[in-house]
């Protein structure tokens, strides 16, 4: 690798700068902005979940308000807090790139990695926890009745059993179609009645709810919907988690090898642009998912 | 001259604004100052103002908490314009998507409620039970 030799320095500018650059500074500016444009794709991709979850619980305000129950408070804040300070150190890193720190830089690029892999840990204890408890997505979701009686909602005020309907109260009236029957379709009213719905379709009931049925943990019905946006969108956070410890890994091997110098250090600049968009999006995704209230 | 020496960003100005170590210090100091506050208002019963209350509180908060990462952690405060016009044209992009897909959702749910309080078993087709 001549690139890593100090004896190449005085090349320094011809050797990272592209023929079509005039200047460092100028190949830089370029590098910032495609990544800024590629960020901007991520957080459309991101806005597709977003958008999932927002219609979801405008619908159906009683299935988040019960479910978020399951997530643990304090383990969310754990990670939002390993996160925020990875975000520091990779900022720190890129600071001390720019100053020609290569040793320090590859420390805090360390720290990054540690806390990226902290979040990863915390993040399967949490998964796990579902796994065994069977708080799943669709049908895979099994709620036992040990975890159902823990929940504060599971008997509290939050049930509505004269509101509840079933199969047969619904078909013993069959309002006109089009004419929205008045004791479900209330959906101007304030969100803290909880409004369950009429019946889960069955590809979302859970396979041991039969139709029409109402056991006393599922007079919140469908809350595995719940389950199934918060593994969509908290999975496909963890995989730029990944993806951006990758990125990190190698910019820290990179940077212990010597590859970078103030002139040419835009990769280090433009992982840690990534990894903070990591940040960003569970910024929202924290209290969206764990501080409902 | 080594590229790698410090007087060399001297004399040729460096690549990007190099942020202050105070400042990104003040940035992570506020970031986990108003996480506290963020979980601190679920735990406070006067400060519940409801579920659409509190949902509006905490996306403020939240998006309080991505501006500093976005202006300091991520240079936005010292890039060129361009780069906070491409971020605000997608944020006002996600706004409409979601806000759009939102009012469409919402005209059509009494027709739903309507169409399953006939008769619920047929709502769902039976390929969700094979």
């Amino acid at each position: 690798m001549t690139a890593n030799s100090p004896s190449a320095s005085p090349s320094t500018h011809a050797q990272h700068l592209a023929h079509h650059f005039e200047s460092p500074a100028q190949q830089f500016d370029a590098a910032v902005q495609g990544m800024w444009l590629f960020l901007a794709t991520e957080i459309l991709l991101f806005a597709g979940l977003f958008c999932l979850y927002a219609v979801f619980r405008a619908n159906n305000p009683e299935i988040f308000q019960h479910a978020h129950h399951y997530l643990s408070k304090p383990l969310g804040a754990l990670n939002t807090v390993v996160l925020l300070c990875s975000s520091f150190t990779v900022a720190a890193a890129v600071r001390c790139a720019q100053l020609g720190r290569s040793r320090q830089s590859a420390t805090l690029l360390g720290l990054t990695l540690a806390c990226g892999l902290a979040f990863l840990g915390v993040k399967y204890v949490e998964y796990h926890h579902k796994w065994k408890e069977g708080l799943l997505w669709g049908r895979h979701f099994r709620l036992t009745e040990g975890e159902a009686a823990t929940l504060p909602s599971a008997a509290g005020p939050a049930t509505l059993p004269a509101a509840a309907p079933d199969a047969t109260s619904a078909s013993l009236g069959p309002p006109a179609a089009g004419d929205s029957a008045p004791s479900v379709a209330s959906s101007d009213e304030p969100s803290a009645t909880f409004r369950p719905m009429v019946l889960a379709p069955p590809g979302l009931r859970s396979p041991d709810e039969p139709a029409g049925v109402t056991t006393p943990q599922q007079q919140v019905r469908n809350i595995q919907t719940f389950f199934a946006v918060y593994f969509l969108m908290t999975g496909l956070h963890a995989l730029h988690v990944l993806v951006g410890l990758g990125l990190i890994a190698w910019i820290t091997w990179r940077t212990v090898a010597g590859a970078f110098s103030p002139l040419y250090f835009t990769p280090v600049a433009m992982a840690a642009l990534y990894w903070h968009l990591v940040d960003l999006i569970w910024i929202y995704l924290f209290p969206l998912l764990y501080l409902i209230h | 001259m080594s590229a790698s020496d410090p007087d060399f960003v001297r004399h040729h100005g460096s690549l990007g604004h190099i942020v202050p170590l105070r400042v990104l210090a003040l940035t992570l100091a506020g970031l986990l100052l108003l996480t506290v506050v963020t979980v601190g208002v679920t735990m406070v019963p006067w400060l519940d103002l409801g579920p659409a209350g509190n949902l509006w509180i905490a996306l403020l908060i939240a998006t309080i908490k991505a501006a500093l990462v976005a202006l300091y952690f991520m240079h936005l405060r010292y890039e060129k314009p361009i780069i906070s016009i491409i971020l605000i044209v997608t944020l006002c992009f996600v706004i409409l998507f979601i806000g759009l897909s939102m009012m469409d959702s919402r005209a059509y749910q009494p027709s739903i409620r309507a169409y399953r309080a006939v008769d619920p078993t047929r709502y769902a087709p039976d390929v969700y039970n094979r």
